[in-house]
């Protein structure tokens, strides 16, 4: 009936398991008493779960992202306090612990961190860079989120039910398979990765079509903005780069479920199939993550330098040229495999040469701050921040790329050092910037500056001082995931790391803070203009938070920046002589419906409890048919409501025109 | 005082105090390569903070030019610096990745020193087929004499790591890798597996030895006292699961037991995989 699950899989077999499940347990408990107090669950249901406004699933992906922050940083300041204490077997926790919190530490920081956070910032601003309604397929784009929500849930459902793996976020086989993890923990992060991973291929079609096709006439593509031109790369990358980890994953099901050997060590399994595989997802997944936070970076760059982007056609050519270059570079992250001296050093070139369009960004960032009017919003901070950090990451990049050095150094804390280096303040640092420069936008009142200008200090500092110890004891020989030590002279490099996680941890006490400040003052800071940077694309030309439709009329682009040339031309805020009708998607259950059944189909297979597999699946089938028969999926919203709430925002704007 | 401990402690980091000419040659490798990014990076961070500096709103006597975007000449150093620096990085890259290959045999008047390595959950066993010896979590050698090893795995992935002699290569079942290195003088090291393996990791690293001639054969004499015999039995013994385990010579080692560990997996199924390189 329940398949492999029975009350064992309960975590009171220890303390701290059964902590972490009482805190998830707990968590939710709070919430749902949170909303049955303040009897929200009609409000959330209506406005926001059935949604399929392209604004309201990119903010409910973002507060996905930001839980899966904290549970991931929870993950590493436990890591870092062990590893603090852990000379001679000492440290609090078991191997078997320590092991799966390593694993879950980046399973979520990718993809239910930074992939949620990605997508969610596409979602609430390429729409509105683009001048459209909406994204191209609105009710896949619900889909996809409540995909993405069931992945991340199911990993933290991992906390109180079972346990999670230990095979690290790569699940490099042959340990992975069912001879050396027996447990469910590896089909807990395999059904995770799979159920997500459809989620993020559809996402990547959607918002490609949305860019090719959906944009504001006269927006040619040399006109799109510079997130928008990332966002669309990105996109293509996920396209063609999530097909290859979910057929690994497909595989590794396989062999852990049917008996099969495409990666075990026997019967002519080849673990490195693999791990080959893994990395062609893998590294375009880094730049899946980082262009559209390059695309962030040259937005915020140039509003707040107050300048023109410096050699916009280089950034585009330089994306496109990353694009491509990330598909070939992959063997890098394995030079230790043994491949013969060509082979590596083939890859090795390679990835020498996608530093080049990244230091051609580099420069033109720095070109644009030149002869500029720099205002130090926290988003630009977050940007200067990331542009001298990031390049010292770049540096050991390439330090990693030469594989007699890699030799030496791959599989150590230096490695561990540099990807950090490169995904907290290339990726992490510009979807920090991007959410406080779009916030205001997104709710319609300000962000608190001082709180984030201080998440940003604890965050820069935390950084340095958890990672910098790291690449010195790469140096000392220390490898990676290691519960314990024997070498004394570690450990003073280990203490810095830690004092490092809890500075991090006062940065992230700064965005709660800062998240509480700007609401308690909301109905102080509005912003009536919908513009609060005096910015230069179309997001900053319609109310803040946008109306349902966007933009009562389709603006006509004639510039790369179109709203700072609308309005040096006088031609911003104009109303026309009358409003047309709108066709708006209408709210629809069935991306929630699908997204609840895709967690409880990954929960029975990862249990083996087959008959709910079939139910589940049967399930999501139906809603499917049901939803492909439905031609009523739009209402249309009439001229006088349109006039009505276009009337009301150019009240509030008041002496404006 | 903190500073100055922490460099002196650096100085005999294992990576930057190599004591044999492959893993010096890495070394340099990872020293020039650094040196040549330092000129790039160093100039990038000074020149950011520097605009951040001067071209601060406030500092209205800074130069402002809102509509300046494109300049050709600009355009092309901007690619071109990057461009020159990776042709230089790439060249050296594609020369020592060729001379430094773990699979090509190191040049000296010594015959090389054979040694094959297994990895097991969570030990390393090292196999002297002239010698007919074996030795748990303890790799002892000639100092001088350049060492060939061969390497593969018992169980999943591990990466066999000496830092100081000849930096790291997959353990892979079912496959052989190869890894030469070489102690100038003799003295003694640590080696890990670097590549996570399950529950016993963290304490799986063993002693490395570079011993002169007449200590290695002491040693090896002191091997075959031991007594103890590596047939099929005590093979499969050792290869169960242990945690921490101690030094353990053994006497006489059952012949070719290292291809056999390796072709159990390889005859073991209906496919075949390609060899690996040998």
């Amino acid at each position: 009936m329940f398949g492999k699950l029975t009350i064992d899989a309960l975590p009171f077999y220890s303390p701290i398991a059964a902590g972490g499940a009482a805190v998830v347990v707990g968590g939710a408990l709070l919430v749902a008493a949170v909303l049955t107090y303040l009897k929200a669950w009609k409000y959330l249901w209506t406005e926001w779960l059935t949604s399929v406004d392209h604004k309201r699933i990119g903010i409910m992906y973002i507060v996905l992202a930001l839980i899966m922050l904290v549970r991931g940083f929870v993950d590493a300041i436990m890591m870092r306090a062990q590893q603090a204490f852990a000379l001679n077997g000492g440290g609090y926790l078991p191997p078997e612990h320590f092991d799966q919190i390593f694993s879950s530490h980046g399973t979520i920081m990718i993809f239910f961190m930074a992939m949620p956070f990605m997508t969610g910032l596409i979602n609430v601003i390429v729409p509105l860079q683009i001048g459209t309604r909406d994204v191209a397929f609105p009710w896949l784009n619900a889909v996809s989120l409540w995909l993405s929500a069931a992945g991340a849930a199911l990993v933290m459902v991992s906390l109180v039910i079972g346990k999670f793996s230990t095979a690290g976020w790569t699940g490099y086989p042959p340990y992975s398979g069912i001879e050396y993890s027996p447990g469910v923990g590896v089909d807990y992060w395999i059904w995770a990765i799979l159920i997500s991973g459809v989620g993020s291929t559809m996402s990547g079609i959607n918002f490609i079509v949305t860019i090719l096709k959906r944009r504001a006439p006269g927006m040619t593509l040399m006109r799109m903005t510079p997130f928008v031109w990332t966002a669309l790369i990105a996109s293509v990358l996920m396209a063609f780069a999530f097909p290859a980890i979910t057929v690994a994953c497909g595989l590794l099901a396989l062999d852990r479920l049917a008996g099969m050997h495409f990666f075990t060590n026997a019967h002519g399994g080849n673990m490195m199939n693999y791990v080959n595989l893994f990395w062609i997802w893998g590294h375009p997944e880094v730049y899946i993550l980082i262009l559209p936070a390059f695309g962030i970076f040259s937005e915020v760059v140039s509003t707040f330098s107050r300048k023109r982007l410096f050699g916009y056609e280089s950034l585009v050519y330089a994306t496109a040229a990353i694009g491509i270059l990330s598909f070939t570079v992959w063997l890098h992250h394995f030079f230790t495999m043994g491949s013969s001296a060509g082979v590596n050093a083939f890859f090795g070139v390679m990835t020498m040469i996608i530093a080049v369009p990244t230091g051609v960004k580099v420069f033109n960032w720095l070109l644009t701050m030149y002869r500029g009017r720099i205002e130090f919003h926290p988003s630009m901070m977050w940007s200067i921040g990331f542009i001298v950090t990031f390049v010292i990451g770049g540096m050991t990049g390439v330090l990693l790329a030469i594989p007699p050095a890699d030799f030496l150094m791959h599989n150590t804390t230096f490695l561990v050092a540099h990807f950090h280096n490169m995904i907290i303040p290339g990726v992490l640092f510009g979807y920090l910037a991007g959410y406080m420069y779009w916030f205001p936008k997104a709710f319609g009142f300000a962000f608190n500056r001082g709180w984030g200008i201080g998440a940003f200090w604890c965050w820069i500092i935390g950084f340095y001082l958890a990672f910098m110890p790291l690449y010195l004891l790469g140096l000392k020989g220390m490898p990676r995931r290691m519960e314990t030590y024997n070498d004394p002279t570690w450990q003073p490099y280990l203490l810095v790391a830690a004092s490092g996680a809890v500075v991090v941890l006062c940065g992230i006490g700064c965005m709660v803070m800062q998240l509480y400040v700007s609401i308690r003052d909301r109905n102080k800071t509005r912003d009536l203009t919908g513009d609060p940077y005096n910015g230069r694309t179309l997001e900053w030309s319609t109310s803040s938070p946008p109306p349902p439709y966007n933009f009562a009329v389709i603006p006509t682009v004639g510039d790369r920046e179109p709203f700072l040339e609308m309005k040096e031309k006088g031609t911003a805020y104009q109303r026309p002589a009358s409003y047309q009708p709108i066709r708006i998607p209408s709210n629809t259950p069935i991306g929630v419906i699908l997204g609840a059944f895709g967690f409880v189909l990954g929960f029975a297979m990862i249990w083996h409890i087959w008959w709910l597999v079939l139910a589940s699946g049967a399930i999501m089938l139906a809603a499917v048919i049901v939803r492909s028969s439905n031609d009523d999926q739009e209402f249309t919203m009439s001229a006088a409501e349109v006039k009505a709430i276009e009337d009301e925002r150019f009240r509030a704007m008041g002496s404006r025109p | 005082m903190a500073l100055l401990a922490g460099a002196c402690d650096l100085k005999r980091a294992p990576v930057l105090d190599p004591k044999g000419p492959i893993a010096l040659a890495e070394r340099d490798l990872l020293f020039d390569a650094f040196y040549v990014m330092m000129l790039v990076i160093v100039p990038i961070i000074i020149l950011t903070l520097w605009f951040a500096w001067r071209y601060r709103a406030s500092n209205t006597k800074a130069k402002y030019t809102p509509t300046w975007a494109n300049s050709v000449t600009i355009d092309a150093i901007t690619w071109l610096i990057p461009a020159v620096i990776v042709i230089a990085v790439a060249v050296l890259l594609w020369r020592s990745t060729h001379r430094l290959d773990p699979y090509r045999p190191l040049e000296s008047k010594e015959p090389p020193f054979d040694v094959q390595v297994v990895a097991q959950d969570w030990k390393w066993l090292f196999i002297y087929p002239e010698q007919g010896i074996a030795v748990v979590n303890q790799l002892a050698f000639p100092a001088g004499r350049p060492v060939s090893l061969r390497i593969t795995s018992d169980t999943v992935m591990n990466s066999f790591y000496v830092p100081q002699l000849a930096g790291q290569i997959y353990a892979m079942a079912g496959m052989q890798t190869r890894l030469q290195m070489l102690a100038d003088q003799p003295g003694k090291f640590v080696g890990r597996n670097s590549q996570y393996s399950g529950g016993g990791y963290s304490e799986q690293h063993f002693e490395v030895l570079a011993m002169t001639p007449a200590d290695f054969d002491a040693w090896v004499a002191r091997a075959k006292q031991s007594g103890r015999a590596l047939d099929a039995a005590a093979y499969t013994a050792l290869a169960a699961k242990s945690r921490a385990n101690p030094i353990t010579y053994y006497s006489t080692v059952e012949p070719k037991l290292f291809d056999s560990i390796i072709d159990k997996y390889r005859h073991s199924g209906h496919a075949q995989h390609a060899p690996a390189r040998r």
